[in-house]
């Protein structure tokens, strides 16, 4: 589905990532943990087309999507729930939703989609007709969330979905990823709680300062006494 | 007296809200000033006027020199702004751009339709006048006020009731996210420029035709007119054009009545100056919880 070979990428004359390689296939859950600075977020944005990358090459579903604009690689079925949310502040949640499926034509589909997002987040029915910016950081969350799986996406990225939220609130956004995940969407997830993130994924790779330090299968690395030791503390 | 004023300050209004729309369209969505905004102005008083001159009916000259001032829009855009963004270039650069290009606007006009003042055709308008009272109206300011009418009702449309508007929006707001939902950045800000365009081109139009008093230079007083609605209702904001166009408007027509004729240009420079001292944001201007 996605395959990122020897990608480097310059944030100014800082090399944020260099030479990583990494595959996700199709209906896996992959998690990408690291420390903060770690080029993370970085490797996220670049395989969305956000940044551009200095050399290597990214494969998505087929196309090299190295060089592509952004609008083109969502276009392809890549959808992100960027870091931050991103929620369009000033839009409704309704019009939110309804530009997570910019990309696509199907209309009356678009329109059930959106009554199930409703069933699903019935925060997102109840807050309609309101600009997303009043909302708290846990429905803004959702609200990106369900704008990503507006498009149907073939791959969803999802980039420190846990970042800033209450303990109660990360916990309901891990179960919703599990939710997505049983579906059987393919997903990429970047992620500071690398306690989180390891529980739900089915592999995992730890960057360190931009470059790949360890991969495996998730439930390996959890009792990886070095993994233990840096990334999940006590 | 009183309510004749009143009627002037309502199709004028109307007019110089037409004209600030595009002028504030193109900041909400760029947050860039382009100052080249009038010179499209002008040149669609003259496009309209070439049309009618070359025997067309004034109700196509107008969508006409809508479409030609809509796409020497998408054209400025493409030369004096896209080059500087791909660039990053800082916003000094991009409103020092926009005054070269005005510049080079109104000199081409002065080649091509030369510096004097030129007007409609006599009767190119039915003259007609109505009489209510102690107010009258001509059957041409009443379409003027109609016209823009339309024209701001199906922008309203445009911008808050298709996908084309939403996703315009979304690029107003933050073009990394729009683009990562799919959103083509760059062909939404040329739709952007072509509109912005076409309404200063039936502004230009439509005060041609009330004036009829076309020249490369008409597009000056609209410069500061134009600054001041804007910046009246809040630099990018649709609404806040509407109502400026209309405060302004009201403001020039009721102190050329009561206090002199002189003062008809001060007023918006006061009127800018006020507002910047109390309220920059104008007073429809985004609150920034709204962003948060």
């Amino acid at each position: 589905m996605l395959n990122v070979s020897h990608l480097t990428v310059n944030y100014g004359a800082i090399e944020a990532v260099r030479d990583l390689s990494f595959e996700v296939a199709a209906g896996q859950v992959v998690a990408i943990i690291g420390a903060n600075g770690a080029g993370k977020s970085t490797t996220l944005n670049t395989i969305g087309g956000i940044l551009k990358p200095r050399s290597g090459k990214i494969r998505f579903d087929g196309h090299d999507i190295s060089a592509m604009r952004a609008d083109q690689i969502a276009r392809l079925g890549l959808a992100q729930v960027p870091e931050g949310r991103e929620v369009l502040a000033p839009l409704t949640v309704e019009e939110n939703l309804r530009l997570g499926a910019y990309v696509r034509a199907d209309r009356e589909a678009i329109e059930s989609d959106l009554q199930a997002m409703f069933m699903r987040f019935p925060i997102l029915e109840k807050r309609r007709h309101q600009p997303a910016g009043l909302m708290s950081g846990g429905e803004q969350q959702m609200l990106a969330v369900a704008r990503a799986l507006m498009a149907r996406p073939k791959l969803l990225t999802l980039d420190e979905p846990s970042m800033g939220l209450a303990p109660l609130i990360v916990n309901q956004i891990f179960e919703i990823i599990s939710e997505i995940r049983a579906e059987g969407v393919t997903l990429l997830l970047v992620e500071q709680n690398a306690r989180k993130a390891l529980q739900v994924a089915d592999y995992a790779y730890v960057l360190e300062r931009g470059a790949l330090a360890y991969g495996g299968p998730a439930a390996e690395l959890r009792q990886d006494e070095r993994i233990v030791a840096a990334y999940l503390g006590n | 007296m009183f309510w004749q004023q009143v009627v002037n300050a309502i199709w004028l209004g109307a007019v110089y809200s037409l004209f600030s729309l595009g002028y504030t369209l193109v900041f909400g969505v760029l947050g860039i000033l382009n100052l080249a905004h009038p010179s499209l102005y002008m040149w669609g008083a003259f496009i309209g006027l070439m049309c009618v001159n070359a025997g067309l009916p004034l109700w196509l000259a107008l969508p006409l020199a809508m479409i030609f001032s809509g796409l020497m829009g998408v054209l400025l855009d493409r030369i004096a702004f896209k080059t500087l963004r791909d660039r990053n270039a800082p916003h000094l650069a991009t409103l020092i751009s926009s005054i070269g290009a005005s510049i080079f606007l109104i000199s081409a006009a002065q080649g091509v339709f030369s510096a004097q003042v030129s007007r409609f055709p006599f009767g190119v308008f039915p003259v007609k006048v109505f009489t209510l009272g102690p107010v009258t109206i001509t059957l041409l300011q009443i379409s003027i006020l109609a016209i823009s009418l339309a024209i701001m009702l199906f922008l309203r449309w445009l911008l808050m009731g298709t996908k084309l508007g939403q996703a315009t929006r979304a690029v107003a707001f933050n073009p990394v996210t729009a683009a990562r939902l799919g959103i083509p950045v760059d062909r939404v800000i040329m739709q952007t420029f072509f509109l912005a365009g076409a309404l200063a081109g039936a502004a230009g139009v439509l005060l041609g035709l009330a004036f009829n008093a076309i020249s490369p230079f008409m597009g000056g007083p609209m410069n500061l007119k134009g600054l001041t609605v804007i910046v009246l209702g809040g630099l990018g904001n649709i609404e806040g054009a509407v109502l400026g166009g209309f405060i302004l408007s009201f403001s020039e027509v009721m102190s050329v009545a009561y206090l002199s004729s002189d003062l008809r240009d001060a007023v918006s420079f006061v009127l800018l100056l006020i507002i910047l001292l109390f309220r920059p944001n104008g007073l429809l201007g985004r609150s920034s919880a709204k962003r948060a």
